[in-house]
């Protein structure tokens, strides 16, 4: 008698469940599983300009595209890109994120909450809006970067003129724009570490170094192991900073994968292709992610 | 059919018409609006300024969404795609009894590339072909009291200036040629004759002998180091124009300003343009007919007004007022009496090459084919790669691009 009941409570309370979930899932199911499964679709076929004015000329190709995209040379130079932002900028993003938290989460820091803000502020400002404005930062002749350079002698930098410094000044402008939030959830996970374990490594005499390596960073892991596969899933979807300041240039060394995708997908209407181009990113993505799990686990 | 009562204002009956411009021009076009509205009281003109980098993937998606404009302004090279999509209305029936607009008017080279299939598509509403900017006291000095008419000419003339540099110690490049700029090369390729595109513009025909030509002589231009053969090496072309770094270069009309202002102020009066040369005896060389043409959208409710802003903009009085707006030269030959442009002695070299032009070949893949191209002409500008070598595959990629053309034109899909 009981068992049944809780056994229809149980059902209750999962239709109940269903009923709730319905709404985000039905979204979830226009908005991102059907586009995915068409874009899949997609990937296989020839669609693209003349496809766009009669739908009747689309051909099925198998994996022609996907065979394409590596035979492209600027595929690889934007793969290649891709990984320098990723690589270069991911772990700069997170330790600069770690350490302005551990700055503004300091005892002796004052004004913490203005200082929390003024560090989150470029996260809430429009991507694109920064952009712009670091553009003009960044403007050889009139910019204030170059200006404020020339007071310690040093000659004018054309920051995203030139093929070797574009990319940096990308991923300066990327950390700049991102750390905030990641040092926000840092912020949070320090102060889920109890003061206790500080204070007795100070009665054992450990100095603030060896408190950070061995209580904070491994007290830190599940909000490291968070805040750098977010980090580094977002960092591969590098898009808005080329497209508004450099459009893939100069000479195609801040072309991203993104980047390439939407100039194949949009600007020419190559969209099978650029849906192909989407599935090797995504591929890419995943590849990465698990490695970086497997490494965590072996660490652990 | 809404009939106003008496105190209703005629501009609730206006009739709102859409207006694309790109760049500077949607810009600027604004100023000659006022006057459309206030010589067509029942129609609004709204204008929406597109920035040319982002107007083609603007105007595909428009179209995909089916929220074009009425009334666009279209670079040339464009036209073949958006028709190809059926996405422009014909024009011939709206302006037939135009009295403001004379097809015979335009520069012929110019009004072709609106022509497709022997339908016209757009009206030109300013031209832009490549001429040659030269230091006239730097070829003087060569001993040239005139611009080279051939290019064989021009390589002697580079020669002489080359090797006078080199005896009094100093650098000197006598033609820029960018190696990002396709124009040049494409030019110099129509003026060597034969088809660009073979087999109904299915396949590439950059490897036949005519183009070779052309890349030929750019490779000897660059290994001679007549041009410079990286773009790092002009960081600011007015600089080296003024300096005497650059004696020759090729581009288009509005340089003209920019020359005007930006040249140093003792060589100010000291360049001048000139027709291309020509590969051949018949001068000047044919250059090639760019700009932007103004289109109706099929999709468009209002087409009878649009037609109307359309002749209105590109009547003489409006091509010579958007002239002295934007420096755009009026695709209009009558347009050219007037003493704006009679006057000014750097544009007749402009209206001896608007008589010389060449139509590119219509197929809406082209785009993506010259952005090619410049990777190739940066592959012989930098010897990384033999003329041979850069023109066979230039010519693989153009087929691969061309591949689905090839399809529907081998199985009568398209003509």
């Amino acid at each position: 008698m009981s068992t049944e009941k809780s056994y229809r409570r149980i059902v209750d309370r999962t239709a109940a469940a269903w009923l709730f979930l319905s709404p985000s899932l039905a979204a979830i199911a226009v908005f991102f599983v059907v586009p995915v499964l068409s874009a899949l679709v997609m990937s296989f076929t020839d669609f693209d300009i003349y496809a766009l004015g009669d739908l009747s000329v689309v051909r099925f190709i198998g994996f022609e595209n996907y065979r394409r995209i590596f035979e492209l040379p600027i595929f690889w130079s934007a793969l290649r890109n891709t990984f320098y932002f990723v690589l270069v900028g991911g772990p700069l993003s997170v330790a600069v994120s770690l350490g302005t938290a551990l700055m503004v989460n300091a005892k002796l820091t004052r004004f913490k909450p203005l200082f929390r803000t003024i560090f989150f502020l470029p996260v809430v400002t429009s991507l694109v809006a920064v952009a712009v404005v670091w553009r003009y930062l960044y403007h050889p002749a009139h910019g204030i970067l170059n200006y404020l350079l020339s007071f310690a002698g040093i000659a004018p930098i054309d920051w995203l003129g030139n093929p070797a410094i574009a990319m940096p000044a990308i991923i300066v402008l990327a950390v700049w724009k991102g750390f905030g939030y990641n040092m926000l959830i840092f912020i949070a996970g320090l102060q889920n570490i109890p003061d206790e374990l500080y204070e007795a490594a100070h009665m054992d005499g450990a100095n603030a170094w060896r408190q950070f390596v061995d209580i904070t960073l491994p007290m830190l892991t599940p909000t490291s192991v968070f805040v750098v596969m977010i980090t580094i899933i977002g960092y591969f979807q590098l898009f808005a900073e080329p497209y508004v300041m450099t459009q893939g240039g100069p000479l195609n060394s801040t072309m991203s994968i993104v980047l390439l995708m939407y100039e194949q997908g949009f600007r020419w209407w190559n969209m099978g292709f650029a849906a192909a181009i989407a599935f090797v990113l995504f591929v890419v993505i995943l590849i990465f992610t698990l490695l970086q799990m497997a490494l965590q686990r072996r660490m652990q | 059919m809404l009939f106003a009562s008496g105190c209703q204002s005629v501009r609730e009956q206006r009739t709102t018409i859409s207006f694309w411009g790109m760049g500077t021009e949607g810009e600027r076009v604004k100023v000659l609006i006022p006057e459309f509205e206030r010589t067509h009281p029942n129609i609004h003109v709204v204008v929406q300024q597109i920035p040319w980098t982002a107007a083609h993937e603007k105007l595909l998606t428009a179209y995909a969404g089916e929220s074009t404009p009425d009334v666009c302004q279209l670079g040339n090279t464009w036209l073949p795609e958006f028709t190809m999509l059926k996405a422009l209305e014909p024009l011939e029936p709206f302006l037939r009894q135009s009295s403001l607009v004379t097809l015979n008017d335009f520069f012929d080279g110019v009004l072709k590339t609106n022509i497709i299939d022997s339908t016209l598509y757009g009206i030109p509403w300013y031209v832009d072909t490549r001429v040659l900017f030269y230091r006239r006291d730097l070829l003087q000095a060569a001993g040239w009291s005139q611009p080279p008419k051939t290019w064989a000419e021009m390589m002697r003339l580079c020669a002489s200036m080359k090797e006078q540099a080199k005896a009094r110690g100093i650098k000197c490049y006598p033609l820029f040629l960018p190696t990002n700029e396709w124009v040049p090369a494409i030019a110099l390729g129509m003026q060597a004759g034969g088809e660009l595109l073979r087999q109904n513009k299915t396949l590439g025909n950059f490897s036949g002998p005519n183009f070779r030509k052309a890349f030929t002589l750019m490779a000897d231009i660059y290994r001679n180091d007549y041009s410079p053969s990286g773009m790092q090496l002009i960081i600011n072309l007015y600089n080296s124009f003024s300096d005497g770094l650059v004696a020759m270069y090729i581009t288009g009309p509005w340089n003209i300003g920019e020359f005007s202002q930006r040249i140093a102020p003792d060589v100010r009066d000291k360049w001048m343009t000139a027709p291309l040369p020509s590969m051949d005896s018949t001068w000047p060389g044919a250059s090639l007919p760019l700009g932007t043409s103004l289109v109706i959208f099929r999709q468009s409710r209002h087409k009878k007004e649009a037609a109307q802003l359309i002749e209105f903009l590109a009547s003489r009085e409006q091509s010579l007022a958007f002239y002295k707006i934007t420096g755009n030269l009026p695709p209009r030959k009558s347009a050219w009496t007037d003493t704006s442009l009679a006057n000014n002695r750097y544009i007749q070299a402009f209206y001896q090459q608007l008589q010389r032009l060449t139509p590119l070949p219509q197929v809406p893949e082209w785009e993506q084919i010259v952005i090619k191209l410049q990777l190739y002409v940066e592959h012989i500008a930098t010897n990384t790669m033999t003329v041979d070598e850069a023109l066979r595959r230039f010519d693989s990629d153009t087929d691969r691009m061309l591949e689905k053309r090839r399809w529907l034109v081998e199985t009568g899909k398209i003509r």
